[in-house]
């Protein structure tokens, strides 16, 4: 029915069955290092991601983007455009078939911008042409008449000002009924007595800039007319059955006409669960009856998907002069920009791990997410707890310094076990092994100093031959964290699996699984792999590329739920699928939809848990930090990072260990360098030169420890695990930078400047 | 404008818009999509081939400028049905995740055991510190390139 | 757009003379970004990676001329590195391997950004720029040559040929600095010789001002030179960093830079 794309082929073939001769590699059963099943094609350069699609007679897309963060559109004239070479299309909101807005769970955003912008990059027209450049050349010929509108830009303000989005977009949802204008939710955890007070107090206002997801992919995908007026899409995205859900609604057609694909992702963190170029490569294709490539560029792709909140955070904590927490009380306040995405979640989900994993009778948290038109954001690993992190564990180094307890120690008073109570009201229950994920990080030794003179790389300012020793002081930090797994608050979260069973040539049992879960680099096609063998006790598995066409949907590669989900609803099919052939004895092909424990609603007036727990399962880490700090510079270099992390049971350890090291890195780039930059809600650092994420010479030597206690409640015991080393490490980092520095160092990512107290 | 070049050992011709980019042609005209758009600003290395035996950013050579030149690209490193030591040992240590980087670190890693076969881990994290991977915080990486420099079986 | 790939310095001046409007592109590091993020779209792109008159370098009588082609991994090999030991020392700190690969002087030159790496080191040597048209070639003290941010001396029929350096074998080092330990464009850098046959204090920065700037006292000045070298920056504010942190770390690195110089 659809076109055959045959790049897409190649990639099939780069599943199992491939690797063949001195290659062939051992894929493994659940808890056994098996090599990735993409990982040879991906070293030779076969495997297709979205960007290497071609088909034939294929078009660029090109999407025309707003140079202003708020501004009203008088008018759009495209006539010049559509006369120019190699131009196919060009089109406007006029041309948007079905709904004009759209949104991951409140549809917000229009398709193309209506009568007005509210970001810098918000996409206002679509230009189809023969080659990148002749549609970039018309795209500079379409004029836009702006009338530029005071930009809110200070989330502090932002209640105060004239409503972005009037219509309240967000409200009628169950969340606490906040009338002020461009509240996207705000939400209070109230808890025990919060007024309780302590012996002593801390107190600190902390403060997180814009991150970026900055997967190396750019947004990209191609478009296919079927030729009977439906569409396929080749995407990298994180959620096809999302994707497919908001796109149809707004081409004017069913569910079943829209067919997403999984092509291969070049990396997610969050950045993909919501739309980029999936309308609008569909609308150009369905327009030209052609096959439609949209591939953004860095500068673009900065614009073109959601970053992680900036947050400002109050905080105070009050303990007893032998360590134990009384109370904590917290203020967040988060700039959600432009459009809703999934911010509600992230407020919640600050406030509900804003305590930390920690013993807290009483707490008052309250949070507040606020539209701006600053850039939008939405969901990135860690998704509301990094932020909170940051805050709480630089009050826990501060608790401990005012009361004279060594910082681990002071964790470990106060550390969460089976049985405790939450913020939320939430008893926990399961595995949270939070005092030896704390015992276990802390008993690791970092090295010993190293001796000068050394190679100016093995010293901060590594490259740049910035000092030879002088200005050096060496700082050991230390942090614990904590988020959920899977999603929460009564969301109906599942997960589906289908399973063919069949005789092969020589009459030995072979297996198809289909799985919608998007592979996003984080290994689940190996934890789907590894399953099916385990549950059929055969080798011979192998996984059909993932589409909306053939399976129902996986739900989101998102809150450490995807090995969870996945093993779950293959594991499930699996079973199913035996049974059927050992009672019918032919063969079968089943599909089953997994399902995790419910979770229930948290009441908005109080943030207590209603009728159940709000949130599935836990799980935490620890980290330890050796910093070496040029103080007079303020430049860094980090030396050594010991971590252990709870994983429950690892399905695959090589890589629970990869999403450690590099949930790490992207910690440490919040921590030092990573911030989107913004003058009157204008990006000003949309670049790989000034946009900086860590190199080889920033990413210090990782010892990662895996503490297996397994959840009874997750598939063989596992738990998610790409989402605590990002929590923990950038507050980590801070620690071991206010060892070496002696700062307060409140701001996160750390400037020069502060370190050296400018 | 039309081009000729070596690519992987073949002669190719393509034509070319004259500012298109050495990594544009590669991928769109000449069928070799291995070598990866991620900046197109030379600050990230994905795109890495070898321009007359050095290590470039393909991204920032006019492809006019390859006309006459010999290039190497990922697609051109693994043998008859051998892989190269270096992607052999990329998905042994698990250095791979998202792989959006990994045909640049491929090239990067080669070029650097091509030139010095025993690095020290200063050596192969400067070598390497123009390829920016984004999943795997490195530590399997430079495990890999180790691992090919030991020659260890691989 | 067109692309001219002249095959030889004589016709590489004669299309310059024709198409004075030509961008000439070399090692393609600053040119192909302007290209790919749709910056510039020139009418003549004047390639000139096939020019052998631009390429190594030669020695007379104790006159280095470094042909413009000379890449930064060249500017980093011996015996250029011990001749201009600051010169490879800010090479090592140009981008990443890939650009230090393709990366030219003469296109640092060309671009004469504040930031360019490669200009302090040359500064402090007092370098001279060798720049051609058809009408014969012309000799530019440096400093001279660095008019503006992003702009230089040259003459729209000119390009640029070599530069010519009398490596003076005073201690010299460089010093750059950035947010994070490899591949930055500098947040502000330091070139700093202690020429002791001349008697002179000798520091060059790069991204605290419109140009890159030598700053020059006598021996005995020491103590007060990393004061001097801060006061003669006039930095600014932007995306990577503020006037007062430039400022600042202008006088930690004379400092160090000197530490360093005159200990050796």
């Amino acid at each position: 029915m659809s076109a055959p794309v045959p790049l897409l082929v190649a990639r099939c073939r780069a599943l199992p069955g491939s690797a063949a001769g001195k290659h062939s590699l051992e894929l493994g059963r659940v808890g056994e290092s098996a090599a990735r099943v993409d990982g040879i094609p991906k070293t030779t350069g076969e495997f297709a991601y979205s960007s290497d699609l071609a088909a034939a007679g294929m078009l660029w897309g090109h999407t025309v983007r707003s140079r202003h963060a708020h501004a009203r559109i008088r008018g759009i004239e495209i006539s010049e455009a559509v006369g120019m070479p190699g131009v196919h299309a060009v089109l406007t909101h006029d041309d948007v078939p079905g709904e004009k807005r759209y949104g991951l769970e409140f549809p917000d955003q229009p398709v193309l911008a209506i009568d007005r912008v509210r970001y810098f990059g918000e996409a206002v027209a679509l230009v189809a042409a023969e080659h990148p450049e002749q549609a970039r050349r018309a795209a500079a010929k379409i004029t836009v008449d702006y009338e530029p509108l005071e930009p809110v830009v200070d989330p502090e303000r932002a209640t105060e000002q004239e409503p972005l989005h009037p219509d309240r977009p967000t409200a009628g949802h169950g969340y606490l009924d906040d009338p002020r204008p461009n509240v996207i939710r705000s939400m209070v955890v109230r808890h025990g007595d919060p007024d309780a007070l302590g012996d002593v107090s801390v107190e600190g206002v902390y403060e997180v800039g814009i991150q970026d997801q900055a997967f190396l992919g750019p947004e990209s995908g191609l478009a296919v007319p079927d030729g009977e007026g439906g569409i396929d899409i080749y995407v990298a995205t994180q959620w096809l059955h999302v994707d497919r859900d908001q796109v149809a609604p707004c081409l004017a057609l069913e569910p079943e006409q829209v067919r997403i694909h999984l092509a291969g992702v070049g990396g997610a963190f969050g950045g993909r669960e919501d739309l980029s170029m999936q309308i609008h490569g569909a609308m150009l294709a369905l327009h030209t009856g052609r096959p439609v490539k949209i591939v953004y560029g860095r500068e673009e792709s900065f614009t073109g998907h959601v970053h992680r909140h900036p947050a400002r955070i109050w905080a105070e904590h009050r303990a007893a002069l032998d360590g134990r927490l009384v109370a904590v009380r917290m203020r967040i306040l988060l700039d959600g920009g432009a459009y809703a995405s999934s911010s509600t979640a992230v407020v919640a989900n600050a406030c509900a791990f804003a305590c930390g994993p920690y013993r807290v009778d009483n707490a008052l948290i309250e949070s507040t997410c606020v539209y701006s038109n600053n850039p939008p954001c939405g969901a990135m690993r860690g998704f509301g707890a990094v932020q909170t992190c940051f805050a709480h564990e630089a009050q826990m180094d501060k608790l401990a310094a005012v009361l004279d307890i060594d910082p681990v120690e002071l964790r470990l008073l106060n550390a969460l076990e089976p049985g405790d109570v939450l913020p939320t009201g939430q008893t926990l229950t399961g595995s949270f092994p939070v005092a030896e994920v704390i015992r276990r990080a802390a008993a690791l030794d970092p090295p010993e100093p190293e001796e000068l003179p050394r190679d100016p790389l093995r010293l901060p300012g590594g490259s740049g031959n910035t000092t030879h020793g002088q200005g050096v002081r060496r700082g050991i930090g230390f942090a614990a964290g904590f988020k959920n797994i899977c999603y929460s608050e009564g969301f109906d979260d599942s997960c589906a699996a289908r399973v063919r069973l069949f005789a092969g040539g020589a009459g030995e049992l072979q297996a198809e699984v289909h799985c919608a879960g998007a592979e996003v680099g984080q290994g689940v096609t190996n934890v789907i792999l590894q399953v099916a063998r385990t549950e059929l006790g055969i080798e011979s598995v192998v996984l059909a590329p993932a589409s909306t066409a053939d399976v129902g949907s996986a739900g989101s590669a998102s809150a450490s739920r995807m090995t969870w989900m996945a093993a779950g609803a293959v594991q499930l099919a699996c079973r199913a699928a035996l049974e059927e052939r050992e009672r019918t004895g032919v063969d079968v092909d089943v599909e089953r939809v997994y399902r995790h424990p419910r979770t229930w609603p948290l009441d908005p007036e109080t943030g207590q848990i209603t009728g159940g727990p709000a949130h599935v399962s836990f799980a935490c880490a620890a980290m330890k930090v050796v910093a070496e700090v040029d103080v007079e510079l303020g430049l860094t270099r980090l030396v050594w990072i010991g971590t252990a992390q709870d994983v429950g049971k690892a399905v695959n350890p090589q890589a629970v260990y990869g999403q450690i090291e590099g949930g790490t890195a992207q910690g440490i780039g919040l921590a030092l360098m990573e911030e989107i930059q913004t003058r009157g809600g204008l990006i000003t650092n949309a670049s790989f030169t000034d946009y900086l994420i860590p190199t080889t010479l920033d990413v210090p030597p990782i010892v990662a420890e895996l503490v297996e206690d397994p959840e009874p409640d997750g598939p063989y015991g596992l738990k998610g695990v790409g989402e605590p080393p990002t929590v923990v490490s950038t507050a980590a980092v801070l620690s071991a930078l206010r060892a070496a520095t002696g700062r307060e160092l409140a701001r996160v990512p750390v400037r020069p400047d502060e370190i050296v107290g400018l | 404008m039309r081009i000729e070049l070596t690519v992987n050992g073949e002669r190719q011709e393509a034509d070319v818009w004259a500012g298109e980019s050495l990594l544009f042609a590669l991928r769109e005209r000449l069928g070799l999509p291995g070598s990866k758009n991620a900046c197109e600003q030379g600050e990230c290395g994905s795109c890495s081939v070898l321009l007359d035996g050095r290590l470039v950013c393909s991204c920032l050579v006019l492809a006019a400028q390859a006309d006459g030149h010999e290039v190497v690209t990922v697609e051109g490193l693994a043998g008859d049905g051998e892989l190269h030591p270096v992607q052999d040992a990329f998905v042994r240590a698990g250095a791979v995740q998202c792989g959006f980087c990994t045909p640049g670190l491929v090239v990067a890693a080669a070029d650097l055991l091509q030139r010095s076969p025993q690095p020290s881990d200063d050596e192969i994290r400067e070598a390497l510190s123009g390829n920016l991977c984004r999943c795997t915080g490195y530590q399997k990486i430079l495990d890999a390139v180790s691992l090919a420099a030991s020659g260890a079986d691989a | 757009m067109d692309v001219l790939t002249p095959r030889s310095l004589d016709e590489a001046l004669r299309l310059k003379t024709e198409h004075p409007d030509a961008v000439p592109i070399a090692g393609g590091t600053d040119l192909m970004v302007a290209l790919n993020f749709d910056r510039e779209r020139p009418g003549v792109i004047l390639n000139l990676g096939e020019v052998p008159e631009l390429r190594g370098w030669s020695r007379d009588d104790g006159l280095l001329r470094i042909g413009a082609g000379l890449t930064y991994a060249e500017a980093m090999a011996e015996p250029l590195r011990s001749l201009l030991p600051a010169l490879a020392e800010a090479s090592r700190t140009v981008g990443s391997p890939q650009i230090r690969n393709r990366g030219t002087l003469g296109g640092n030159l060309g671009t004469a950004s504040p930031a360019g790496d490669s200009l302090p080191p040359l500064l402090v040597e007092d370098a001279e720029v060798e720049v051609a048209s058809l009408g014969g070639s012309r000799r530019i003290a440096l400093h001279e040559f660095l008019v503006g941010p992003k702009q230089n001396a040259l003459a729209p029929e000119e390009l640029i040929v070599a530069v010519l350096v009398r490596p003076s074998g005073a201690p010299q080092t460089f010093m750059k600095v950035g947010p994070r330990n490899a591949m930055v464009i500098a947040v502000c850098s330091l070139a700093v010789a202690v020429d002791r046959e001349r008697g002179e204090l000798r520091a060059a920065f790069g991204s605290a001002g419109p140009v890159p700037l030598l700053v020059i006292a006598p021996l005995a000045e020491a103590d007060g030179f990393p004061a001097l070298v801060a006061s003669a920056a006039s930095p600014i504010d932007d995306v990577r960093g503020t006037a007062a942190y430039r400022r600042h770390a202008l006088r930690v690195l004379a400092v160090r830079g000197l530490e360093r110089c005159l200990a050796a």
